[in-house]
């Protein structure tokens, strides 16, 4: 984690370097400090300049217009009212809007932040082009023309061209996205006091709130906590356990058709998760088909409380949730299993081991090896497992506590889900969400360091 | 001579216990695959199931007593409720164009990440790295209020903000294209750029068409996205039922006002859409293998 943070001389080094710019810059460089692009159309990179100095000119107006307005706003996140006046002529109550809802205020205050922050990268990359030019005209040497920048386009610079867009795109519907909920964590905004339209900031309430163990949803949070950990460990153990047993026995010399076998299960599998899953959810119901089945043949005469008893329903979720990865998890094992030396197995079948030694000593050891990273994935996809717990059980049955928003099934994610789209606690739910964050990276870098395959990438190599 | 009756005799043993095993296999094999074909085959046939009208959402007998495809040409003949073809058809239109903007994003990012070197390559894989580890749809009310705010929620806006939502953050999920980049010999684009060729031309006229099947397994990723998302459409759509897809028709048909009238409707629709679907994925298996057992064979 370490090495992410400090500071390792670049890879790419370069002189054009913004520092450089000032201290060795003539005065046409220094003046592109304000006026983007002066430098480049001095130096007859007219288009370039002019494209510099058109986007400069375009945040200024943006900033101006409703940056500044935006950021100001930010700080107190608005102010807003409604105001009620008796109308005497139509006989009932006017509302007047005054102001911006503060949910708006902080999403143009984001906005306005990143843009801020790449128009600060794009003004260092011109200001580093203005310094280029000037060194390249001083050295006589060839500057480049706008047609060399666009064919620079398709060759050194490609991969300019290639991520533009896809950048823009992430930026937009993932990074801002992100920023603007972790920031909710910060405020009030929740249906609790009426803050919907207008919130303030609240710095770490929201966190006490969750975090503290009185409390209603501090209460909820730690047994959702613990809930979501336990399933986690069971729906990863498990699947990798029973899909490596199954990849195995397929795989074994003495089965027969074995692509039948695995197309069977594969099947399954290949079938929409959110049909196969409100297909079991019915069939497991009171009135399904399971136990309309069992009680004809008289094998019970009650229905099972599948969806209905909260132990039934935690085991349940954990089995349909085998029903739905053990062919995933032996889809991934045949791969790695018929990947192992073959030269292992001889040794150990000359040596006289069984069957059950060469699985202990070669093939679980050779698996955790390969499959550990494999291994993590799968667990930080089942504490984020969304859609088996919503399209199964939708987090029920409900809690005995009547006030509870979390079910008995219910996971952080599902739970987020609820406190956001059904209660409007939006605070709280950012804070959910970003305690499913630090729990995840806690586990996959604690995990991940201790492993073989991390400690000792060519153990089997 | 006993000695040799004796070991005949072991390995007579031995043979029967082998046999006695593998036919345990094989029994337990059978009985697994039955549990996790049985849905399949329960909806198949409640899909079928044509007695009283096909009406009713349990019964308690497993069997269909009348089979027929009723259900199919009403999911498809009566839209007064729920309009199954527009549904498909507004489901098919987001998945192509989708499909196409996301392959580009997320090849695009992988071949840069995997055979190009620029300044924050590093910094952008572990920065894509954290941000998979947050709920994915934790920031799904923030795009819904950025796409409400540039208009796009309204109408058939709703069209372009799906496509918008399904492909816009492709581009983290370049992890499997660039695994399968990183595997074709950098000798390649050295020779290509020794005689001359651009990196575009190295791109696409080399690297690509040796991609094929992360090419097709990309491509078929994302068209499958729209058909098997259901919280972000549910989400965006709210009732405006014009534009509902698929997956939020199937789950309306199982809500209390519905499923009385159209459970079997639900199997019939499960099944067409689990059709397709599964050819798809199935072939996306066969372009997975093929990608992970590298690109140039030899």
């Amino acid at each position: 984690m370490k090495n992410i943070f400090k500071r390792k001389p670049s890879d790419f080094p370069t002189e054009y370097t913004v520092s450089n710019a000032f201290k060795k810059g003539d005065a046409l460089t220094k003046l592109s400090f304000l006026l983007l692009g002066v430098g480049n159309v001095a130096k007859k990179q007219v288009v370039k300049g002019i494209l510099f100095l058109i986007t400069e000119l375009a945040y200024i107006g943006y900033m101006i217009s409703y940056g500044f307005y935006s950021l100001k706003e930010l700080t107190t996140l608005g102010h807003y009212e409604k105001i009620e006046t008796w109308s005497e002529e139509d006989g009932c109550y006017i509302y007047e809007q005054v102001g911006i809802e503060s949910i708006q205020v902080l999403l143009f205050g984001v906005f306005t932040i990143i843009l801020t922050l790449l128009f600060i990268a794009f003004w260092r990359e011109c200001v580093k082009s203005a310094y280029k030019a000037q060194c390249l005209a001083k050295e006589g040497k060839h500057i480049n023309s706008f047609k060399d920048d666009i064919k620079d386009l398709f060759n050194v610079n490609l991969h300019k061209l290639l991520l533009t867009l896809p950048l823009a795109g992430i930026l937009t519907f993932s990074v801002l996205p992100l920023i603007f909920m972790i920031l909710q964590a910060f405020t009030n905004y929740s249906d609790v006091d009426n803050k919907l339209l207008k919130f303030d900031w609240t710095g770490f309430d929201a966190f006490k709130q969750v975090l503290s163990l009185k409390g209603d949803i501090g209460r909820q949070f730690w047994s959702v906590l613990l809930w979501t950990v336990i399933w986690a460990i069971f729906a990863t153990v498990l699947n990798y356990i029973f899909g490596m047993i199954l990849a195995l026995v397929i795989n074994r010399k003495g089965t027969r058709c074995k692509g039948m076998w695995r197309f069977f299960f594969i099947l399954s599998i290949a079938i929409p998760q959110f049909v196969s899953l409100l297909i079991v959810r019915t069939m497991l119901k009171d009135n399904g088909a399971i136990n309309n089945i069992l009680m004809d043949w008289g094998l019970i005469d009650t229905p099972l409380p599948f969806w209905t008893n909260a132990t039934w329903a935690r085991v349940t979720v954990i089995v349909v949730n085998l029903w739905v990865g053990i062919p995933y998890t032996m889809l991934q094992m045949t791969g790695i299993l018929q990947n192992i030396p073959a030269d292992l197995y001889e040794a150990a079948r000359v040596d006289g081991a069984n069957s059950f030694v060469v699985f202990f000593k070669i093939t679980l050891p050779y698996m955790l090896f390969v499959t550990m990273p494999h291994l993590i994935t799968t667990f930080t996809g089942n504490i984020n497992n969304f859609n088996v717990i919503y399209l199964l059980s939708g987090g029920g049955p409900a809690s005995e506590h009547l006030k509870d928003t979390a079910g008995q099934t219910d996971l952080l994610v599902t739970w987020l889900y609820k406190l956001t789209i059904d209660q409007n606690d939006f605070n709280i739910g950012a804070v959910i969400g970003i305690m499913t964050f630090i729990v995840l990276a806690i586990v996959s870098l604690v995990t991940y360091r201790n492993t073989n395959s991390y400690k000792d990438e060519e153990g089997f190599q | 001579m006993s000695t040799g009756n004796l070991a005949k005799k072991q390995s007579n043993s031995a043979k029967t216990w082998k046999t006695v095993k593998n036919s345990l296999v094989h029994v337990g094999l059978a009985i697994m695959s039955a549990i996790w074909l049985f849905p399949i085959f329960w909806v198949v046939m409640t899909s079928l199931r044509v007695e009283n009208g096909g009406v009713g959402s349990y019964t308690s007998y497993f069997f269909p007593k009348e089979l027929g495809f009723d259900n199919y040409v009403k999911l498809f003949t009566d839209t007064k409720l729920l309009n199954f073809p527009k549904m498909f058809m507004n489901t098919l239109i987001v998945a192509i164009f989708s499909c196409i903007v996301a392959t580009f994003f997320t090849i695009s990012v992988a071949y840069c990440m995997s055979r190009l070197r620029f300044k924050v390559r590093k910094t952008f894989m572990n920065i894509a790295m954290i941000m998979g580890l947050f709920p994915g749809f934790m920031s799904m009310i923030a795009i819904y209020y950025i796409l409400k705010t540039v208009g796009l929620t309204e109408g058939s806006n709703i069209r372009i903000a799906m496509v918008l939502v399904y492909s816009g953050g492709a581009g983290l999920g370049f992890l499997v294209a660039k695994g399968f980049f990183d595997t074709i010999p950098k000798t390649l684009d050295e020779a290509a750029l020794i005689d001359g060729a651009t990196k575009w031309q190295v791109f696409t006229k080399i690297i690509m068409p040796l991609s094929k099947p992360t090419i097709v397994y990309t491509v078929l990723g994302a068209f499958m996205g729209p058909w098997v998302d259901f919280i972000f459409a549910k989400v965006l759509c709210g009732v405006k039922k014009d534009y509902y897809t698929v997956s939020i028709g199937l789950w309306n048909m199982l809500e209390k006002e519905y499923v009385h009238q159209y459970f079997t409707r639900f199997c019939a629709g499960a099944v067409c859409i689990s059709i397709p679907i599964s050819i798809v994925f199935l072939s996306m298996q066969g372009c997975y293998k093929e990608g992970m057992s590298g690109a140039v064979k030899g």
